[in-house]
């Protein structure tokens, strides 16, 4: 790749934070570091795959507003986890957050296990137990 | 545990690719300056495999490069630097281990994940975990972190720091760190970078199973070809949306690692003095262009049918023909390598 052939796509991906380097060759027939701000291809794969957990979100939401699934669900989707990373991070077996993510399992925790989910997953207690509106 | 400010004089280089950017950022703090390039050909870093029953984050993986950790392990090896390793249980010890290790004026490697690094763009944040970062100072609550692929030094809060060095999944991070104990900055940077040559070479022309080295290309290849027909349109270009990602994204370098390699044996035609390395450095960096080529048109295809020509036969086609040039490209390297 030539220098000048190194892409400069902006999609925002960066949020204009800084550029990536890559590898190309200048004028002199060296490879050198170039900057660049984003590559389509890339753009297009990264944001398919944010629409793929926006989606997923969004679902796991309409479920807790129907009653389906309790907001654990909801935070845990929005925190890009399954059940067994979840797990993972809150040090318990996965069929126990599995019944967590029902409805009357999330409402028989108690405070301690509230605040463990709550932490691995970047929230309040108060914000685990709704999801918006 | 020791909270006074501390700021260690340590020159941030931006690169391309996390682990070899730690690793020439440390070298040369420690006396001996290594570019990325070089770091990436001395570590064998060059790989290829692609193996659809291992999955991370449910999507298949494809790798260009060897395993996370072990770049750093090889060129140490090659080098003769000496590195300590260590992992953790607890947050608090992690923390308190990095912190004795600053105190002695020692920069310090580590593996993070990139979904709890508030730093970087969110486009960028899946929970990816073996990301590598340099932290070298402490100012109140905050760390000053060398992160390889951003063009500035940043910094990170305390709490951030520690949930990034334990998160969970594949790999767990462990707050695994790293520094290291012995550079040789009169090491032999020559017989180094054959040897790192050599491994690459070797590993890309012989591993065997279909899945690994440059036969593997072929392997993916095959799969894609079928991908509509087996999984349905919507699913096929998620895949493929995928397979652009693994080849692309920051961390996992990709076809950007075609690139270094290139520059490496540019820098290795140099050091060895053989002119016959900067014809293969085109050379590769040619097949690069390919990837390029076949990322691109992957994207079209990726956004829908309905925009392009391009299909899967089409897109299988172009990545067997790159297969084939990096097959018979690493057969006759590791011939070449033999006779330097």
């Amino acid at each position: 790749m030539k220098k000048q052939d190194v892409p400069q796509d902006d999609a925002n991906m960066l949020e204009g934070k800084f550029r990536v380097v890559k590898y190309a060759l200048n004028d002199e027939g060296e490879f050198e570091k170039v900057p660049s701000v984003g590559w389509e291809p890339e753009n297009v794969a990264l944001s398919q795959a944010w629409d793929v957990i926006h989606e997923r979100v969004e679902a796991a939401r309409q479920q807790v507003l129907r009653g389906e699934r309790s907001p654990l669900a909801y935070h845990m989707e929005k925190n890009m986890m399954d059940a067994d990373l979840l797990a993972r991070h809150v040090d318990l077996p996965a069929r126990r957050v599995k019944r967590h993510l029902e409805p009357a399992g999330f409402g028989e925790l108690d405070q301690a296990l509230l605040e463990r989910y709550a932490e691995a997953l970047l929230v309040t207690v108060d914000e685990l137990k709704q999801v918006p509106r | 545990m020791s909270q006074r400010d501390l700021v260690i004089p340590f020159d941030h280089q931006q690169s391309a690719h996390c682990e070899t950017g730690v690793i020439s950022n440390l070298m040369r703090f420690h006396g001996l300056p290594v570019s990325e390039p070089m770091a990436f050909g001395i570590g064998s870093g060059l790989f290829y495999s692609h193996m659809p029953f291992l999955k991370l984050n449910g999507i298949p993986v494809t790798s260009y490069r060897i395993l996370p950790g072990h770049i750093f392990k090889r060129f140490a090896r090659n080098v003769g630097v000496g590195i300590k390793r260590m992992k953790f249980r607890e947050p608090l010890a992690a923390m308190a281990e990095m912190d004795r290790v600053l105190d002695q004026g020692l920069p310090v490697g580590m593996l993070t994940s990139v979904f709890y690094l508030p730093y970087l763009p969110k486009a960028f944040r899946f929970h990816f975990n073996a990301h590598n970062i340099v932290v070298f100072g402490r100012e109140g609550d905050e760390y000053l972190v060398s992160d390889p692929v951003m063009d500035g030094t940043t910094r990170i809060h305390r709490s951030a720091l520690m949930r990034a060095r334990f998160a969970k999944g594949m790999p767990n991070t462990s707050g695994r760190m790293y520094f290291p104990t012995r550079v040789p900055t009169d090491a032999d940077l020559r017989a180094a970078a054959l040897k790192g040559l050599r491994r690459t070479a070797r590993d890309m022309s012989t591993t065997p199973l279909p899945m690994f080295g440059s036969k593997g290309i072929g392997y993916l290849a095959g799969k894609l070809r079928h991908y509509e027909r087996k999984m349905g349109e919507k699913e096929a270009r998620l895949a493929l949306g995928n397979l652009i990602r693994m080849q692309e994204e920051i961390g996992t370098g990709g076809a950007g690692f075609r690139f270094i390699f290139a520059a490496f044996l540019m820098e290795a035609a140099k050091l060895l003095q053989a002119p016959v390395l900067r014809e293969k450095a085109l050379e590769m960096s040619r097949i690069g262009d390919q990837w390029r080529d076949f990322a691109y048109e992957a994207g079209r295809l990726c956004k829908g049918r309905a925009a392009t020509h391009i299909t899967y036969d089409h897109l299988a086609d172009k990545l067997s023909a790159i297969g084939r040039q990096e097959t018979a490209f690493f057969k006759q390297l590791h011939q070449l390598a033999r006779q330097l």
